[in-house]
């Protein structure tokens, strides 16, 4: 049984796929659209490498059918660049270290953005309590909060 | 700026020097070292190279790549390695790029793993550099018609000192040049004073490729037709299969099952596919009765753990008791550690025409290429491992199972294929920091000055049980080494191996709690008891470093607040390290703030200041978890954690501000940087825990359970 086409913006561009909507997208990204910044660490969501922004929200992809972006503005890590500027939080983790091994870099980043697109000045604890569910194992996270809030005291454009 | 274009791997089936060749021309440095020191435990296991330790290559235009078989997991070597190369070089960093952990073009290493690559690696990565500016000067002198010593290096040109209209770049002289030339380590090195490069903290070079995504882990790796493969699983440890039904996966379409030789597995074209199948597979087992558990495991620890060794022995203990005037006894025992990198293992092999390429997340891709070559029947030669960037390691990407596995489906179906695990997978065949038990009897004079040190220690090994404190009655015993305790024969119900600073984790645990129990006793401030108790001129530096960073002010008593304060000293990898935290204990709950911690290291020449920070600060934030909450829930071989929703550790919340000071030490070449950081962390929050409400913790992790029992015990 043939599915409907299933159509969403991916990092600025309309994409049309015809595959079970049932899928996951983290494994649609990483494999079909061969986007592999988007990380798999748990598939259940307790990670968060795996984060992307499905309109402005921070979202796990490895709890995600397809179904549920149809129509939606879904960006990755690959597309948050701008004109080939790095956005604000790439430059503020490179800036400031907020990475080791890169693995959960790209949720990372991505669950941030998600953040400061719903709150574009956070205080220290809301970043903290905002990251609260995305993990690192190698200890980057000090320099994490760090590159988060100069990311959101710059004038960052916001994805 | 720097390329941070990461180089593409050669294309498989050359050989480095075919590899080499496509750079073109350029001056080649071989570096041919006397064996060094490394230790002992790892020279057991693999064998060191005999001839070639490093490769430089200059290319025409002046870029220099840098060949190690190290790898990158986030310690931040590429770049160090490259200061390394560039200081003595004299090229600047932006013309490095760095070729790490390729079997085909890499020289030989025995694993990324003891904080070795600073202190092994980087003295022959400098004298090759060295000797080719050495090599690239005599050039610069026929050339430019002056003797050597007239010339002067400047970010990769060779000028003539008094008249800098006269030069010649490093580029220009290697230009239709091939060199090859054999140097000793002898080779003159640039000194503290002299570096410019060593010494700063530049932007990592992987810094870009990992906040814009395109760093490539072994996951990334797509090759033409490849497979993606889930492997059928026992549900424990020592299971044994009973019956198997792989009829209903093999009618699903796209699907390839593969049964060989206790290898089992489904492959499909995508990920999702293999994964229904893995579940449309019906298999059985004869699970074994558990023999131990969580709770039982340390008496059977102490009793099955081998013959103790005996490390260090001075004095006479019987004397040392007569001269106290009190005697301490106490156990101290840690749970099993996860590993737990975010990248779980994963491998691609592509295995055809009796070559096998591989891509692996591993910690030791020379260890691999025989591993793998044994399992395909095939000579190593004819295996390439590629280590992309591998996604956290800590000790756990050493074995190369999954390398094994891709590499065998590979072989049986004729397609690449990938091996990824799942979470579930990582945690069941983690080879976990060994649970552990420590004894200890010890005692004080009246003066405060420490008269006995019996020590025991049981199934962790005895790094970092070394006594660098002046102790005139001294034993310590290893009942089993660390590196003894892997594969079937071990005393541990499943597979146990190196996690970050193996053994030192629980002997600094032990061992600086029982210090803090007698200055607690004797009625001395710990830190003051501690430096009445050594002449170590390091130590004395480190403890004083670390107690004025902090603001310390001498308390001999517990504060017994809910809120306190501890200290703890190790050594491990040449480097000093002490620890002082702040802790909020909750006595309704049990739970345990880390408020504060200072962290003053002296680890000798330090090549990236802010390098080594981050790796600080990462040992102390990953210590936080084993010390309050990691520690693996298990039934005999069955393990019951299976992703992070019960196995927790360290999250943004548990993060107090951490600082670090690195102790000056110019006098001494650079020491490990990647592990010092973590192993005073069970024992610096247990005193703090002390000071805080009065009670002691003898178990890692310090759960709230735990403080909650201890505090009704006192």
């Amino acid at each position: 049984m043939a599915n409907d086409p299933i159509q969403f913006t991916l990092n600025g561009k309309s994409v049309t796929l015809q595959t079970d909507p049932a899928r996951l997208l983290l494994w649609v990204l990483r494999t079909d659209l061969e986007l592999t910044g988007t990380k798999y660490g748990c598939g259940m969501g307790e990670c968060g490498a795996c984060t992307v922004l499905v309109d402005g929200q921070a979202t796990r992809s490895c709890l995600t059918d397809l179904a549920a972006v149809r129509g939606k503005r879904v960006t990755t890590i690959e597309g948050l660049a701008e004109d080939g500027r790095p956005h604000p939080l790439q430059e503020a983790f490179d800036e400031h270290g907020g990475y080791q091994c890169g693995y959960c870099t790209s949720g990372m980043i991505m669950n941030a953005a998600g953040l400061l697109h719903a709150h574009p000045h956070p205080s220290r604890r809301e970043i903290v309590e905002g990251m609260e569910g995305n993990l690192c194992r190698c200890g980057a996270h000090q320099r994490i909060v760090a590159a988060i809030e100069s990311a959101a005291t710059g004038t960052g454009r916001q994805p | 700026m720097t390329d941070l274009v990461r180089p593409t791997p050669a294309p498989t089936g050359m050989d480095r020097r075919d590899f080499v060749k496509t750079l073109g021309g350029g001056v080649l440095v071989l570096v041919a070292l006397p064996s060094i020191g490394v230790e002992p435990a790892a020279a057991q296991r693999r064998q060191y190279p005999t001839d070639v330790n490093a490769y430089l290559h200059i290319a025409q235009d002046g870029k220099v790549t840098l060949f190690s078989g190290k790898i990158e997991m986030g310690q931040g070597v590429e770049t160090s390695l490259a200061q390394m190369a560039a200081e003595e070089l004299g090229a600047p960093l932006s013309s490095f790029t760095v070729v790490m952990g390729d079997t085909a073009s890499c020289p030989w290493d025995a694993g990324t793993w003891g904080s070795m690559t600073t202190r092994f690696f980087g003295p022959a990565v400098r004298a090759a550099a060295a000797q080719a500016r050495l090599i690239l000067t005599d050039l610069a002198a026929e050339r430019l018609g002056v003797p050597r010593s007239a010339l002067a290096v400047e970010d990769g040109v060779v000028y003539v000192a008094r008249d800098r209209a006269r030069h010649v770049s490093y580029g220009e002289l290697a230009r239709g040049q091939r060199i090859t030339h054999t140097v000793d380590q002898k080779a003159v090195l640039r000194t503290a004073r002299q570096f410019t490069v060593m010494g700063t903290s530049p932007k990592r070079l992987d810094g870009h490729e990992k906040v814009t995504g395109r760093a490539k882990y072994a996951g990334d790796i797509r090759r033409p037709g490849m497979l993606y493969a889930r492997i059928v699983r026992p549900p424990a440890h020592g299971a044994t299969p009973k019956s198997l039904d792989t009829s209903a996966a093999a009618a699903m379409p796209g699907v390839t099952v593969v049964n060989h030789d206790g290898l089992v597995a489904v492959l499909a074209a995508d990920p999702e596919t293999a994964a229904k199948a893995l579940d449309a597979v019906k298999a059985e087992w004869n699970v074994p009765d558990p023999t131990v558990n969580a709770q039982t495991i340390y008496a059977h620890l102490v009793s099955a753990a081998p013959h103790g060794e005996t490390v260090d022995a001075a004095g006479d203990l019987a004397a040392g008791r007569a001269a106290a005037a009190k005697t301490f006894d106490t156990t101290y025992y840690n749970a099993y550690v996860a590993h737990a990198p975010i990248e779980p293992h994963t491998s691609v092999a592509d295995v055809r025409d009796g070559k096998a390429t591989v891509w692996a997340s591993t910690q030791s891709p020379f260890g691999t290429q025989p591993q793998v070559a044994r399992a395909l029947g095939i000579a190593p030669e004819n295996v390439r491992v590629i280590t992309p960037f591998v996604g956290g390691g800590f000790g756990g990407k050493s074995a190369g199972q999954q390398s094994v596995e891709a590499a065998r489906l590979s072989q049986a179906v004729g397609k690449p294929v990938m091996v990824a695990w799942t979470r579930a997978e990582e945690f069941f065949y983690d080879t976990y920091r060994p649970a552990a038990v420590v004894k200890v009897a010890s005692a004080v004079d009246g003066a405060g000055r420490i008269t006995l040190w019996d020590y025991s220690v049981y199934a962790a090994g005895s790094r970092g049980s070394n006594v660098l404190y002046d102790i005139p009655n001294r034993r310590i015993r290893a009942f089993g080494q660390q590196s003894d305790t892997r594969g079937t024969e071990s005393y541990h119900p499943f597979a146990t191996g190196p996690w970050r600073a193996p053994g030192a984790n629980t002997n600094r645990f032990a061992a600086e709690q029982q210090m803090d129990v007698m200055a607690a006793a004797a009625g001395v401030d710990p830190i003051e008891f501690r430096l009445r108790n050594t002449k170590d001129p390091r130590m004395l530096r480190v403890l004083r470093a670390a107690a004025e960073a902090y603001g310390w002010r001498p308390r001999a008593f517990p504060a017994r607040t809910g809120h306190g304060r501890g200290v703890a000293f190790g050594e491990d990898v040449g480097t000093y390290v002490v620890h002082i935290a702040d802790v909020t204990v909750d006595r309704s709950t049990g739970a345990v703030k880390v408020d504060r911690v200072v962290c003053a290291q002296d680890m000798g020449i330090v090549v990236n200041p802010d390098g080594a920070k981050m790796q600080t600060e990462g040992a102390i934030t990953m210590g936080l978890g084993y010390a309050l909450s990691e520690g693996l829930r298990f039934d005999g071989g069955d393990i019951k954690d299976a992703n992070f929703d019960t196995y927790r550790f360290t999250r943004f919340s548990w993060v107090p501000p951490i600082e670090v000071v690195l102790v000056k030490n110019d006098d001494d070449p650079p020491q490990g940087g990647g592990e010092p950081g973590v192993i005073n962390m069970g024992a610096v929050i247990a005193n703090a825990i002390f000071d805080a409400i009065g009670a002691r913790i003898y178990y890692l992790p310090m759960t709230p359970e735990r403080v909650l029992e201890a505090l009704r015990a006192t």
